[in-house]
């Protein structure tokens, strides 16, 4: 990529200049005898060392288009229609000796997981050679290019990282070693699918920062997949978006996320908290209604049932291509008028206020809890203190690993903390384990997890869930029971007829409302909830995230809020606490801890996150993994990854007290305020 | 419901729920499963309607007509006491289908409860219960039946209660680890926050969902109690009844195989070869179905 072109529109590059070109390709999948249409009429071009976007919720075909173009689709898929070109050759014409060329020298892939893209029982080294080795090498010469390939993506001690097997590596360091092995060939284009969804925000700016900056020295073209409009607004050139197996817009990747022409598009991004956006205050849209199941066969527009603007040629018909800007097209006969689209939800909602009283719901006095692992003493939680207020939503971040999802379950009394420690409610001190606690406090704890497969009975019909808080906690029966349960499914906008089904039968969203109505099922009074949007997609997300904040205006009740993403803790939480290796490190209002000063290693953790609102201009980075909490450092604890370590040596030699810096904001750092407001000036946010 | 609601019910339930096939549907679909099934069922009506079937009595000796080859007449011949082998095989598949299932049943019962507890409590108890479970494995089934049986006595009961007891560590081994595999799971801490009792948690949470794994474990054990039922009767402790065994018919007419009257040996044993057989065509399609 030169400099010049960076400020032009980046347009398709034409003909034989692309390094992919994908024409009116239609993938099918053979299920039940049936075949089921999963890619449709897709075009798309990738340019020489172009850097290609593919967005989509699941289900999209995403990941089809990538297997399409390495001819990796399962037994049952195959290319039905249309063309494939890469470098000017189509795969689909080759015979398995020029195929297992084509892998080996001119497409690479790195996928999702990479503990599962590494042969475990082969050393880093042996693995990262043997691409060398293909590609015609000796031995020795093939050990020193793979030496210098792994210092190439940024691992500091590669001749030690050689010698260890891919178990010993952490996920961000296993990544570097897949991208290695995957850029070792040189190859024209670089499949990335979805590459850092299973890794940290911290570690996922190091590897995203990693593809970037080799992108510029490797002369790669880059497909780059994800379900994250903001990690592909950061990557990529030009951006498609597929939805339900049609690529329904495609353009320059700012113009699209700035102006998008099809309705699709502009609901997406209305579904994610941007900016500024409050759960009281610019309320997420949502996408109502579900993708349409695979190989669905309805003329018209494949958005039409869901799109807020549907005019009955949208039915009638499937729209063309359109013409929607410079370098954008869109499959919508109503371009033009997206950026005026009506919302699904209206903006500005009144919610009740929760009273909010002085006295706290909960306090935590001292909480730690130690593990034992393999002899070791791992600090899961050491001294916490915290009160979480009545009424308000209680933001908890921090990276995998901090003692989030340890503090709750103590909270929940499902895992029992070190002796010493103290949580009280309501001035009681509850009891350690849940047999120790009385029926009123059981009753006023509950829990959203994360997954709803996992946190549901799949053997039990959706009546059964929900009604067992109603008869154990609140203990309801017969027809004050029935009663109950139906205003209890409407609460969570289902319907009566959804309680004889079971969990498999319904969608991912539903599921989630399934567990959400369990947990208030019994009228708690705090409800942790566990990241319970991360294993859904957008535009359910939006609509999860609503319904939590409706509840609690509704119930007034308090909300654990634990995420690893920013933006949604920033949505949802009045308040937030910041947790680094099992210690606080700070704790205040949600606008001052996002706004600034903040710890250090709140600055890194915000810095670390792509946004759809334009980069920071200068951002501070994390190196390294977070250290073991079997061993963790002395003095501050956060010293080791500190970008802004004190020279005096204060920070390696003595712990920094949690002292509030500013009415209601708290924080464990030696540097004083006034320097930490000053250093962090940069950028002043909104 | 209150006005502060923004989405309409409507909104969310627009999406026709996932059909779910029937499991005995998907059963049906698989050839092995038919087949199986089919032998099975032969062999069930042979133990209920088996003196009805039968084209001659099982007993009746007919010392004239002794090791008679197969004919027209006595179609599996007939043996050193001039009894019809093939009567005597259909009549026999009776002690056999009483014995073995009873006593696999036995054995499930008891290793899933002990399962479900062992897994679910885990800790000491677990530590030390499976221990024990294994040193029993450590021994010989068959050796451990055959002492039991001749300590306690031939009859039924011994026979089905000394298999069911041998049973019950193997299969609360691997019910132990499917619990553990539950354990993993959100749904048992979310039904502890509401108060469920340790025996609702094992029987009414858990239970449903390793049901499938006890399921495909009654029908490999049953696999086994044949063997094993036959086995006993071969060495000469199979039950003394009036009806006929076909363990103890092998045992008595091995002995003339060297003079080449191999029918009287042979279709017995294929009688129980085609029984375990069938069982394990039927596990193994229960099995990969419940999988999938």
């Amino acid at each position: 990529m030169t400099a010049t072109e960076a400020t032009e529109i980046p347009g398709p590059a034409a003909g034989p200049l692309s390094a992919v070109q994908v024409e009116h390709l239609d993938v099918s999948y053979r299920v039940r005898g049936k075949d089921r249409l999963a890619l449709r009429d897709v075009s798309f071009q990738i340019g020489r060392s172009e850097s290609y976007g593919l967005v989509g919720e699941s289900g999209s075909g995403k990941s089809t288009v990538a297997l399409a173009l390495t001819r990796y689709l399962p037994r049952n898929g195959r290319v039905s229609a249309g063309s494939i070109r890469i470098a000017g050759r189509d795969p689909l014409a080759m015979n398995p000796v020029q195929l297992r060329q084509l892998r080996a020298q001119s497409v690479s892939m790195v996928y999702q997981e990479p503990g599962k893209a590494l042969n475990p029982s082969l050393r880093v080294g042996r693995q990262v050679a043997e691409v060398y080795e293909v590609a015609g090498l000796g031995k020795a010469e093939a050990l020193e290019r793979a030496e210098a390939m792994l210092r190439t993506v940024q691992i500091s001690d590669p001749g030690n990282v050689m010698q260890r097997y891919p178990h010993q590596l952490s996920g961000g360091m296993a990544q570097r070693v897949v991208i290695a092995m995957a850029l070792a060939a040189e190859p024209e284009l670089l499949i990335l699918d979805e590459p850092t969804t299973a890794l940290d925000a911290t570690v996922e700016a190091e590897v995203l920062d990693l593809v970037a900056g080799l992108r510029e020295e490797l002369d790669t073209s880059l497909l780059f997949i994800s379900h994250n409009l903001a990690v592909i607004a950061k990557m990529c050139d030009r951006v498609g978006v597929l939805y339900a197996g049609e690529l329904i817009e495609e353009g320059p990747a700012r113009q699209v996320f700035e102006q998008p022409r099809h309705p699709y598009t502009m609901g997406l991004l209305r579904c994610i908290p941007r900016l500024g956006q409050r759960k009281d205050h610019g309320r997420l849209d949502t996408i109502p209604g579900f993708l349409p199941p695979p190989g669905h066969t309805e003329g018209g527009c494949i958005f039409a049932p869901r799109c807020p603007i549907v005019e009955q040629q949208c039915r009638d018909a499937a729209p063309p291509v359109f013409d929607a800007g410079p370098g954008q097209t869109s499959r919508c006969y109503l371009h033009e008028t997206t950026g005026d689209l009506p919302r699904s939800t209206p903006l500005d909602v009144q919610l009740p206020a929760t009273p909010r009283t002085a006295e706290p719901a909960v306090t935590i006095r001292n909480l730690s809890k130690t593990f034992t692992a393999h002899g070791h003493a791992v600090h899961a939680l050491a001294g916490v203190n915290l009160d979480i207020e009545r009424g308000e939503t209680l933001g908890l971040v921090g990276e995998s690993g901090s003692g989030k999802t340890t503090l709750a379950r103590i909270l929940l009394g499902l895992t029992p903390p070190d002796s010493g420690s103290a949580i009280e409610m309501n001035g009681d001190q509850l009891g350690a384990e849940l047999r120790q606690r009385s029926p009123a406090q059981l009753k006023a704890l509950q829990i959203v997890f994360q997954n709803p497969d996992s946190a549901l009975n799949r053997r039990h019909t959706v009546r059964r869930l929900i009604s067992r808080p109603l008869v154990k906690l609140a203990g309801l029966s017969g027809a004050a029971l029935s009663e109950k349960l139906t205003e209890l499914i409407r609460s969570v906008r289902m319907e009566p007829r959804h309680l004889g089904l079971r969990p498999r039968q319904l969608s991912g969203g539903l599921k989630q409302r399934v567990a959400i109505a369990r947990a208030f099922g019994g009228g708690p009074r705090i409800v942790v909830c566990d990241e319970p949007t991360s294993a859904l997609d957008v535009s359910v997300q939006a609509a999860i995230l609503n319904l939590l904040a409706d509840l609690q205006a509704k119930e007034q009740v308090t909300y654990l809020f634990i995420s690893h993403d920013l933006g949604l803790v920033r949505y949802l939480s009045d308040r937030i606490a910041v947790l680094y290796l099992g210690r606080l490190m700070e704790l205040g209002p949600a606008e001052r801890v996002f706004s600034g000063p903040h710890h250090p290693y709140t600055e890194a953790l915000l810095s670390a996150v792509p946004s759809l609102d334009g980069q920071r201009t200068q951002r501070i980075r994390l190196t390294g993994e977070i250290p073991s909490a079997a061993n963790p450092p002395s003095g501050c604890v956060f010293h080791t990854r500190c970008p802004r370590r004190l020279a005096s040596g204060i920070c390696e030699s003595t712990e920094p007290p949690l002292v509030e810096v500013e009415p209601g904001h708290l924080m464990s750092c030696h540097i004083p305020i006034d320097q930490l407001t000053t250093l962090q000036s940069y950028e002043p946010m909104p | 419901m209150t006005e502060t609601l923004a989405v309409p019910p409507s909104v969310v339930a627009s999406r026709p729920e996932r059909r779910e096939l029937p499991v005995w549907r998907l059963l049906l679909s698989r050839p092995a499963f038919v087949t199986g099934a089919l032998i099975l069922l032969f062999w069930i009506v042979c133990a209920i309607f088996g003196n009805e079937i039968a084209p001659h009595s099982p007993l009746v000796q007919q010392l004239l007509a002794t090791n008679q080859s197969p004919s027209a007449h006595h179609w599996f011949g007939t043996d050193q006491l001039g009894r019809d082998v093939l009567s005597r095989v259909i009549v026999g598949a009776q002690t056999m289908l009483v014995i073995a299932p009873l006593a696999t049943l036995v054995g499930t019962v008891l290793g899933t409860a002990l399962g479900l507890v062992l897994g679910y409590l885990g800790g000491v108890v677990d530590l030390v219960v499976s221990r024990i479970v294994e040193a029993v494995l450590a021994l010989p089934a068959i050796l451990v039946i055959f002492l039991f049986v001749v300590a306690l006595g031939v009859s039924t009961l011994t026979q089905i209660l000394v298999i069911g007891f041998i049973f019950t560590p193997l299969i609360a081994r691997t019910v132990r680890s499917a619990v553990q595999v539950e354990s993993q799971l959100d749904y048992l801490p979310a039904a502890r926050l509401l108060g469920e009792r340790p025996l609702r948690m094992m029987f009414v949470e858990i239970l449903p969902n390793v049901m499938p794994t006890v399921l495909v474990e009654f029908t490999i054990r049953l696999g086994y109690a044949i063997f094993a039922v036959a086995t006993l009767a071969f060495l000469g402790f199979g039950v003394q009844l009036s009806t006929p065994n076909w363990g103890t018919d092998i045992n008595a007419n091995y002995v003339v195989l060297g003079a080449g009257y191999w029918w009287e040996t042979l279709f017995p044993a294929l009688a129980i070869a085609s029984l375990i057989i069938a069982i394990n065509l039927v596990a193994d399609a229960i099995e990969q179905v419940l999988a999938g």
